[in-house]
């Protein structure tokens, strides 16, 4: 039933102006991320631009919401984002942990988070321990993200954190919907430390998200898979009130599938709040991990906007 | 219960839920609103019908007119076959019989198979006639209504030559001619249904489909005849109740096949009774969907929608009565109510309307009478879904009753509207005995992530059909039919041939 619910989402007629706000809003909700042994500082600048400025010929689209780098790139892509000459809230996210396989000595994982950190990573996307959720041992996996959670909330600007769940390993969808449970509570027990802090950066768009992949396996994000994350998420806010983000990752690769999953964010956490005005349709609380999606977007709505369809290397690489 | 509920359950007894509000800062939240998505190709009418008899159309005669029930506006004028009339089908029908019976069984899959591919062919026009006409939601007859039509056409097709195959010990032969009766919930579908298991087994067929249904079963006698289908095999004639009531007392016929109510359906028996014509009826249900507390919620309540609110409620087999464990019952109303909310409800020809509109004034009426009174009964209504209803047009608001007792009308009577009615049992003793606490049979619904319960429960419920954690779910070569007073036969599979031979 969750993969007929998931594929019943992309049946919608998504048309005129909706689709236009539908490619508008995936391209601010997008992490724009590169995640490769050959990334290079060089690397890291050029995502930065893309980030600023999408498409230079129609500079009244959004920014992405952030650039998602390996820590080593963090001041790389740091230094670049300071130099715009606009104000923008491009965050800087920052893999850590021991990405993607997550199997360091904890003291090694939180000193990578702590680097990135120092470098001036606005989120940490850390790794769940598999080994330990498949075994069975979810304690240790909750005690880590607390561990990670305790670095993030002490530091000295405000840090989100997302716990990549490496849905393609746990396999099932029951083991999502428990691991998504635990990363959620695990969190918040941090944040329950001091509320006035949490609020604080909850205040400034700080949001702590779920993530579904490193992008590392396959397969990555489906729908059915994030539908049971964002379920989760619904239920977590119909049980405490509390707002937890989402970001499908990895797979991601089309304008036309990032409407789907925007529609099924719509209709699953669209009508909680009763005026039909949902908060996850916000780059606070909704991210596309991916690259290529970027190009296809600013081609789609080219496409919208002047009715013509133009090659990819008309649009600038990141 | 399973982990996931575990999981779940868990999870609010972690964190104090009044402990802190500091932390409940949202982000203004974004509206997007989808844009009118309409199906914008045009089909053609003809501004009035007549009956395909004996491979020609009549001269249309005292005919009746045939509306858009979301618009209210006049779609076509429909000729009222006369007693007469039904004799000159009926003799038409007789007339073919031999020939098309004594036809090599792979010429007639010839045939079948080409109305199958025809249909496919003209699937987009089929779907758009049918939404016309019944007020369902275009999604659905674009991917439900229309897919299945082709479906029971290819699968009959191939039965058609394997027939010798088919009753292991007997050799089956043809009845001879059918009269078939069918309702408007899925004119076309149903007429697939009565249609392709009759040609396949070498019958020849008169079949009338509703009076507010007519024109997809008009399209489909064109459809016959531009594969040539010889001239009699099929005649479809239109009428209201009169016509249907000509049939059931005419002496020519076999066999006598009838979908609709529970109420029609007794006459019928009647009818057919008094000269020994063989029968089958597919009539009415107030359909046991059970969930419990081991089940996905989740999906669970997918299923609940897709049970009683699929085709506006308007499904002989919909979940109407729902049995929620005691436990999960608030968990399950919460979540029913989000998932409600979340439906569009609206022009049936946009993309993306959820549910249409209601197929005429009359089953309006009656679907708000039974609202009422479910209300004056002292059940409590949740009437949340947000959808503005267009000002013409025949709408109701899908809506589901809490607090509903199995000796309220609404528990015990079929609506045949998106109107769902919630109890709640204790034990599984309690389930059975409350679902099977009806005179009708015809479909049954079980949610739960325990295999052996499914198995339990699902032997002692008396329904035709019992979907496990899944509901509505309707393919060619499954059997479809009733217990008690939702009727008797069965169609589809092996078991729906049955209702097309003689064996010998």
């Amino acid at each position: 039933m969750a993969a007929e619910r998931a594929a019943s989402f992309t049946n919608r007629s998504i048309k005129n102006t909706a689709k236009l706000e539908g490619y508008k809003l995936a391209l601010s909700m997008l992490d724009l991320t590169t995640l490769e042994g050959k990334d290079s500082s060089e690397k890291a600048r050029s995502l930065a631009r893309k980030a600023l400025c999408p498409d230079p010929t129609n500079p009244s689209l959004p920014t992405v919401a952030a650039v998602c780098v390996y820590p080593a790139m963090v001041s790389a892509v740091k230094a670049e984002l300071a130099r715009a000459s606009s104000t923008h809230k491009i965050k800087i996210a920052s893999v850590a942990t021991g990405f993607p396989s997550g199997q360091f000595p904890l003291d090694v994982k939180l000193a990578d988070v702590r680097d990135a950190i120092e470098a001036g990573a606005d989120e940490i996307d850390m790794v769940i321990n598999r080994g330990s959720f498949l075994s069975g041992d979810h304690a240790s996996v909750a005690d880590e993200i607390r561990a990670v959670k305790e670095v993030c909330v002490s530091a000295s600007h405000p840090v989100a954190l997302k716990v990549i769940l490496e849905t393609g390993e746990l396999e099932t969808l029951d083991n999502v919907r428990i691991a998504s449970d635990l990363s959620i509570r695990a969190m918040a027990e941090v944040d329950d430390q001091d509320h006035a802090a949490t609020r604080r950066r909850h205040a400034a768009g700080y949001f702590d998200f779920i993530k579904t992949s490193t992008g590392k396996v396959t397969p990555a994000a489906t729908m059915p898979v994030t539908l049971v994350m964002l379920e989760a998420i619904r239920d977590w806010y119909l049980d405490t009130g509390r707002f937890v983000g989402m970001k499908p990752a990895g797979g991601i690769r089309t304008a036309k599938q990032s409407l789907h999953y925007l529609v099924m964010v719509n209709e699953t956490l669209g009508h909680l709040t009763g005026d039909g005005a949902c908060p996850w349709l916000t780059p606070e609380l909704f991210r596309f991990g991916a690259s290529t999606l970027t190009n296809d977007i600013l081609r789609q709505i080219r496409w919208l906007q002047t009715g013509k369809y133009q090659s990819a290397h008309d649009f600038s690489e990141a | 219960m399973t982990d996931t509920q575990l999981a779940h359950t868990n999870g609010s007894t972690t964190l104090d839920r009044n402990g802190s509000t500091a932390d409940h800062i949202a982000p203004p939240g974004v509206r997007w609103n989808y844009a009118a998505a309409p199906e914008t190709v045009k089909v053609t009418i003809e501004p009035r019908y007549g009956h395909y008899i004996n491979g020609d159309w009549t001269k249309p005669n005292s005919t009746f007119t045939t509306e858009n029930p979301a618009t209210q506006k006049p779609l076509s004028e429909i000729s009222n076959a006369s007693a007469a009339q039904v004799d000159t089908a009926v003799k038409a029908a007789r007339a073919a019989l031999g020939p098309w019976s004594k036809l090599p069984a792979k010429e007639r899959a010839k045939y079948i198979f080409r109305i199958a591919r025809r249909i496919q062919e003209r699937s987009r026009e089929l779907a758009i006639l049918e939404t016309m006409d019944s007020g369902k939601p275009i999604k659905e007859s674009r991917d439900v209504d229309i897919p299945l039509v082709a479906q029971h056409f290819f699968y009959h097709a191939g039965w058609a030559d394997k027939l010798a195959y088919a009753f292991p010990g007997a050799t089956p032969s043809p009845i001879g001619v059918c009269g078939q009766i069918i309702p408007w919930n899925f004119p076309l579908l149903m007429a697939a249904w009565k249609l392709a298991p009759a040609l396949a087994c070498g019958n020849t067929c008169v079949l009338k489909p509703a009076e507010t249904t007519p024109l997809t079963a008009l399209r489909l006698a064109e459809i016959c005849h531009e594969v040539g289908l010889p001239k009699g095999v099929v005649n479809i004639i239109t009428g209201d109740g009169r016509t249907g009531a000509a049939m059931a007392s005419h002496p020519g016929f076999d066999k006598l096949a009838f979908t609709g109510s529970t109420e029609v359906g007794k006459k019928i028996a009647l009818a057919a009774a008094s000269r020994g014509t063989k029968l089958t009826l597919e009539l009415g249900g107030k359909s046991p969907h059970i969930i419990f507390d081991d089940a996905s919620i989740d999906q669970a309540v997918e299923g609940i929608i897709q049970g009683i609110y699929f085709n506006q409620g308007e499904v002989c087999c919909a979940g109407s009565r729902l049995f929620v464990q005691e436990n999960i019952l608030d968990q399950v109303v919460a979540k029913l109510k989000i998932r409600l909310a979340s439906l569009r409800v609206g022009d049936p020809m946009d993309k993306n309307t959820d549910v249409g509109a209601v197929n005429s004034k009359a089953q309006l009426d009656q679907i708000n009478r039974y609202i009422a009174l479910g209300q004056s009964e002292g059940a409590q209504i949740h009437d949340v879904n947000p959808s503005t209803l267009p000002s013409s047009g025949y709408w109701c608001r899908p809506c589901f009753f809490t607090g509903v007792q199995p000796s309220h009308t609404i528990a015990r009577e079929e609506i045949f509207g998106p109107v769902l009615s919630i109890l709640s049992f204790r034990t599984p003793e309690e389930a059975i005995s409350r679902a099977n606490n009806t005179p009708y049979g015809l479909a049954a619904g079980i949610w739960t992530d325990k295999g052996s319960k499914i198995f339990e429960i699902a032997r002692k419920l008396k329904a035709g059909v019992v979907w496990c954690n899944t509901y509505n779910k309707f393919d060619p070569s499954s059997p479809f039919g009733g217990f008690k007073e939702s009727g008797f036969g069965r169609e589809g599979g092996v078991q729906g041939l049955r209702a097309y031979v003689n064996l010998h």
